[in-house]
């Protein structure tokens, strides 16, 4: 029956269509599904997880102690040359000479966020910080120095 | 009590009293091309901040909330914007169409302001063919797209001139012909008398299921004529980035797209002329006092409100469907609302013949 | 080789579409002829966004060359690392534990029903509903936000590692994705409402983008672009790797050979990988989490492949290693290449507006295409 079919059609049709409509009408009319985030006016309660990663810091304590012995391991796992290792040749009270780092330069712009550098280090130096908003005016400050000035191996890390 | 009809009729005697008849005409068209103008700026500025609202809720995000309360001078910001911006005209398009395009699709839209009665008494031009006037006027839209197209020299634009020549020819069609079950009904072209001919009752509830399917299809078939989504292959900004506007930029592009706004209003307030009872409000059969409370509403506020109801729902229909594909369109058009409408004017005319309709 | 040309000779149409276009989401070029609206020849131009991956890799150690594949098919970057992992892992015979096989398992489904929820988004956008696209990345929010937790990142997670993960997974991981699975099961029906069951959307996609069985063979498709054509070539059935074995779960085959068929795979693969992860989430054995191995790799003299399912087909990692501590050379078997060269085939006779939509039904990534 050709009639039959045509109108089937068109009522099938129509059918589908006032479906998809009810689903939209259904978000227009509950404001409570919206899912927006105001990004830069909620960054007082935006939490990050703690696994996050956004950059390479390498923690110190209070003492302005750090506990890298300047073993290279991070700067051969990583596959960008983001990390450069200038070691140097401290005198040990005992008048030993004893390596450890000069600087520890962070290239933030070639980073990958790879985790791999983190995996490599033995002594647990450096951890990833939870930091992501990056941009800066000018490409020379996002090349950084991690340890602080001043800063010394922490002791009993060999 | 308060009407726009007292302050029009005040302002023409106060003009006729001052100055000579010929005058007084003229000074009333200026003021009337000055305030067409301005509602055609307002219109532009609340609808796309209408649009942009509805589809932000219908996409479970916020939308524009930064400039002013609740984002609603967006539209303003957007406005200053391209009104800043270069109007680029690309080489080898031919400058003169390129450049005229915009303008005359806002004078498209400009002229469908005449026939239609905002208000009680409050009309432009309550010309006799008002009907006629306006699927004749809308039409002339089309022009505009198909020289905006050709004379961009870009074949993006020429595709979208294309496919839109080919879409609002036959979907005059079908809204003509759904317009005129209502001509047949009321027997007259005038709108003034067709919103006269509603006032115990609008013709979608008057004219039994056939007045219903025609409404159906005049909302199916102004949505194409408007170039509206699902029916916006003149644009299609996923296959042809921006359709026949792919090179226009800066004012010339805002003129564009204030033209398809206001457009679509024109479209709707036709629909709620006809079918919704144009400024008439609601009454229902014998219940006086019900009607008596309605009246109480502006005649203004009963126009807007049905024009506003259908530009929300062209909307919805925009953030819900996928565009249809261009030959789908016309068999959509010429296999299924032609014949049903060509059979839904037969049912209207038995219905007014044998007096059927309340 | 890429003139611009208006028209050909015999007076067809020419027209570019891409590096920059809405829709081919990407930088994919593609140079249509075309006939008024129908198109008589498709020719993909590649090259936009070619990084020369598999050269970098010759000089990355078998450890640092994983991360890199994240960035080809970055929708499946996690089992893009999988199938890397696998390879480096064939070459030490290094035995995974059990608990980093069902994370590697879970994550790889997971980073699947991200994928095709993106895909059905930018599909709907496509064929030009725009609604979809925020339902969609709602969802895939979601999955991204688990991610983050356990896996440190959202798109490039880096989360494997030879002979495992590289941590544990989180605490929360398990409640997390718990409720993650009571979400998606009532937004899926959503999804059915607004675009599957609708039929503007059918008109659009069915009949459209033929490719019959033999052509979507002897094209070298594989996933559901091939799957939508009756191939069975699910790599999780035919060559088991991990514990697939040990799941249940069905291979999505539909005849249809058109559009709407390969759609439809991909919405039924979703469901597929729900309930896999049902499956699995609470029964992740305890132990260790990752494999004891050496500080350096060295992959023995030798040439190993091994392959994965990805969201859009078969990922084929191939490396040769010379004894050394580096890969002497890696090439990496895509599935977006060879789904792409279809898609000349596919498009003859049909309109423009239904490139658009074939394209979409692809699932191309063009970072991986071009690699």
């Amino acid at each position: 029956m050709f009639l039959k079919d045509y109108i089937k059609d068109v009522f099938g049709a129509v059918k589908s269509l006032l479906i998809g409509m009810r689903r939209t009408g259904y978000y227009f009319t509950h404001h409570k599904e919206i899912i927006t985030q105001q990004y830069p006016d909620n960054r007082d309660t935006l939490v990050l997880p703690e696994r996050f990663r956004g950059e390479v810091v390498m923690p110190h304590d209070e003492k302005n102690e750090h506990r890298c012995t300047g073993c290279t391991a991070c700067e051969l796992a990583c596959p960008n040359g983001t990390i450069k290792v200038i070691t140097k040749f401290d005198i040990t009270p005992e008048g030993k000479k004893k390596k450890a780092i000069d600087k520890l330069v962070y290239h933030l712009e070639l980073c990958t966020m790879c985790n791999l550098c983190i995996e490599a280090c033995p002594s647990d130096a450096i951890k990833m910080a939870q930091n992501f908003e990056h941009s800066v005016f000018d490409r020379s400050q996002l090349t950084k120095v991690l340890n602080k000035p001043g800063s010394k191996i922490m002791d009993g890390v060999e | 009590m308060w009407s726009l009809s007292d302050i029009t009729n005040s302002i023409q005697n106060a003009l006729n009293r001052a100055f000579n008849p010929t005058f007084a005409t003229l000074t009333e068209m200026v003021i009337v091309g000055i305030c067409v103008i301005g509602l055609f700026a307002v219109l532009g500025l609340i609808l796309v901040i209408m649009e942009r609202k509805v589809s932000a809720y219908m996409q479970v995000r916020l939308g524009p909330n930064r400039v002013g309360p609740k984002g609603m001078l967006q539209s303003l910001a957007d406005t200053l914007k391209l009104l800043l911006k270069e109007g680029l005209t690309p080489d080898g398009a031919d400058k003169f169409l390129f450049n005229l395009a915009p303008v005359i699709a806002m004078i498209a839209a400009m002229l469908l302001l005449a026939p239609i009665a905002f208000a009680k008494n409050f009309q432009i031009w309550d010309i006799n063919i008002g009907v006629l006037f306006i699927s004749a006027v809308s039409s002339i839209s089309v022009i505009s797209i198909l020289m905006a197209g050709w004379a961009s020299n870009n074949k993006y634009s020429l595709l979208g001139a294309m496919r839109s020549g080919a879409q609002i020819v036959s979907y005059e069609l079908s809204a003509g012909l759904s317009v005129l079950s209502v001509v047949i009904l009321v027997g007259s072209l005038k709108l003034s008398d067709i919103v006269q001919s509603q006032e115990n009752g609008w013709w979608i509830f008057k004219g039994h299921i056939p007045m219903i399917i025609s409404f159906v299809i005049f909302l199916v078939a102004v949505t194409a004529e408007t170039n509206r989504a699902p029916f916006d292959l003149a644009e299609a900004e996923s296959e042809l980035t921006a359709g026949f506007h792919t090179e226009y930029s800066g004012m010339k592009f805002a003129l564009f797209f204030l033209a398809e706004y206001v457009n679509v209003f024109i479209v709707c307030g036709v629909g709620a002329t006809l079918f919704l009872g144009g400024w008439m409000p609601l009454h229902i059969g014998n219940w006086h006092g019900f009607n008596h409370v309605m009246d109480f509403i502006p005649s203004s506020i009963w126009f807007f409100g049905k024009t506003f109801f259908l530009i929300f729902v062209i909307m919805w229909f925009r953030w819900t469907f996928p565009r249809l594909r261009i030959d789908q369109l016309l068999n959509l058009e010429w296999k299924y609302l032609l014949p049903i409408s060509m059979f839904n004017i037969l049912l209207v005319t038995l219905m007014a013949i044998m007096g059927w309709h309340f | 080789m890429i003139e611009e040309l208006a028209t050909t000779q015999e007076g067809d149409l020419v027209i570019n579409v891409g590096p920059q276009h809405p829709s081919t989401h990407g930088v994919l070029h593609l140079v249509i002829t075309m006939n008024g609206e129908t198109i008589k020849k498709v020719e993909p131009h590649l090259g936009y966004i070619h990084r020369s991956i598999e050269k970098m890799c010759e000089s990355l150690s078998f450890r640092q060359f994983i991360y890199v594949t994240s960035r080809m098919d970055y929708l499946s970057s996690h089992i893009n690392n999988h199938g890397c992992a696998l390879c480096v892992e064939k070459g030490l015979q290094i035995e995974v534990p059990a608990r980093a096989q069902v994370i590697r398992v879970l994550m790889d489904e997971l980073t699947r029903i991200a994928s095709h929820v993106l895909w059905w988004g930018a599909l709907a956008m496509d064929v030009g509903a725009l609604t979809p696209f925020f339902h969609a990345f709602r969802e895939r929010e979601a999955i991204n936000d688990i991610m983050e937790e356990t896996c440190g990142a959202r798109l490039t997670m880096n989360y494997m590692a030879p002979g495992g993960v590289m941590f544990d997974i989180h605490p929360n991981f398990q409640k997390r994705v718990h409720a993650f699975i009571e979400l998606f099961k009532s937004k899926i029906d959503e999804y059915d409402e607004l675009v599957t069951d609708n039929v503007i959307f059918k008109a659009r996609m069915q009949g459209i983008g033929m490719l019959s069985y033999e052509d979507a063979i002897s094209y070298g498709c594989s996933g559901p672009t091939a799957r939508g054509s009756g191939v069975k070539c699910d790599i999780r059935k035919l060559y088991p790797y991990e514990i697939y074995n040990k799941l249940q779960f069905e291979e999505i085959i539909e005849t249809g050979c058109d559009s709407y068929a390969r759609y439809l795979v991909r919405m039924k693969e979703m469901r597929q990988s729900l309930s896999i992860i049902e499956q699995l989430i609470d029964n992740i054995p305890e132990g260790e989490f990752l494999a004891k191995t050496k500080a350096v790799l060295k992959l023995p003299k030798g040439e190993f492949y091994s392959k994965v399912e990805t969201a859009r087909g078969e990922f084929g990692v191939y490396i040769v290693s010379e004894g050394g501590t580096t890969p002497y050379r890696i090439k990496f078997r895509s599935p977006g290449f060879s789904n792409l060269s279809a898609l000349d085939h596919m498009a003859r006779g049909q309109k423009i507006g239904d490139l658009v939509a074939m394209m979409g039904s692809l699932d191309l990534v063009i970072p991986d295409i071009d690699r």
